[in-house]
């Protein structure tokens, strides 16, 4: 398991192979990946906040936990904080299973847990200004469902 | 003496990202409390529990938690990541 939070860009491609590369015995790797959204061209960018040292721990706590209820040959989570730009990739998440529905669930409560749980704070800036983003009671809820 | 962190729009209104503080309060809420009554702009930070949370040693806790043996507490709102 990898957990990473880091300011600099990562290379899609070359975790995504890095990654399935180490698994032994899985049938299945899902990866995804998080972009900052320009919102129709409004955004400038995104400035990413986080809580060093919590941070790496919450992470581990939700992939551990989704490591052992799917069984999961691997997890691979990298974050980033600081400033990007629109199109930029935010973050991403990998698992290994042995059956595609296992990786893909277990993908999916990363996302979910990363959402609302994961010290990040983003923050959206535009020629307006820049603004907090809010948490959605949709993200909450979607805890409720695992 | 405690450590006590804030995040996103709670370290704006402070002002500072962190400030060591000698306090005699048993509970987050009274720490809280202590906060508010120190001046405006603590005030404004806490005026509403409902937008915040709180970490205790980097774990999620919630206000009536107790804060003894706790070394680092931090304040910020919701969590916004993925």
């Amino acid at each position: 398991m990898r957990i990473v939070i880091q300011p600099e860009a990562f290379d899609l491609g070359a975790e995504v192979s890095a990654f399935t590369a180490g698994v032994r015995g899985a049938g299945a790797v899902v990866s995804f990946t998080g972009l900052v959204r320009d919102e129709g061209g409004s955004l400038s960018g995104m400035e990413i906040e986080h809580y060093p040292g919590m941070t790496e721990k919450a992470i581990r706590g939700i992939a551990e936990e989704a490591v052992r209820r799917w069984a999961l040959g691997d997890a691979l989570v990298i974050h980033r904080y600081g400033k990007l730009a629109p199109g930029e990739a935010i973050m991403m998440v990998a698992t290994a299973a042995p059956h595609r529905a296992d990786a893909f669930a277990a993908a999916e409560y990363l996302m979910d847990y990363l959402k609302s749980r994961a010290p990040f704070w983003k923050k959206e800036l535009s020629a307006g200004g820049e603004a907090w983003v809010a948490a959605k009671d949709a993200d909450e809820d979607a805890l409720k469902r695992w | 003496m405690i450590d006590v962190l804030y995040f996103a729009w709670v370290r704006e209104r402070i002002g500072l990202p962190r400030e060591r503080i000698e306090t005699g309060a048993v509970t987050v809420a009274q720490l809280v409390e202590e906060l508010r009554g120190r001046e405006e702009r603590y005030a404004a930070a806490f005026a509403d529990l409902s937008s915040l949370r709180v970490a205790l040693d980097q774990e999620l806790a919630s206000f009536d938690a107790p804060l003894a043996g706790v070394r680092e507490v931090a304040f910020f709102p919701p969590m916004t990541g993925g």
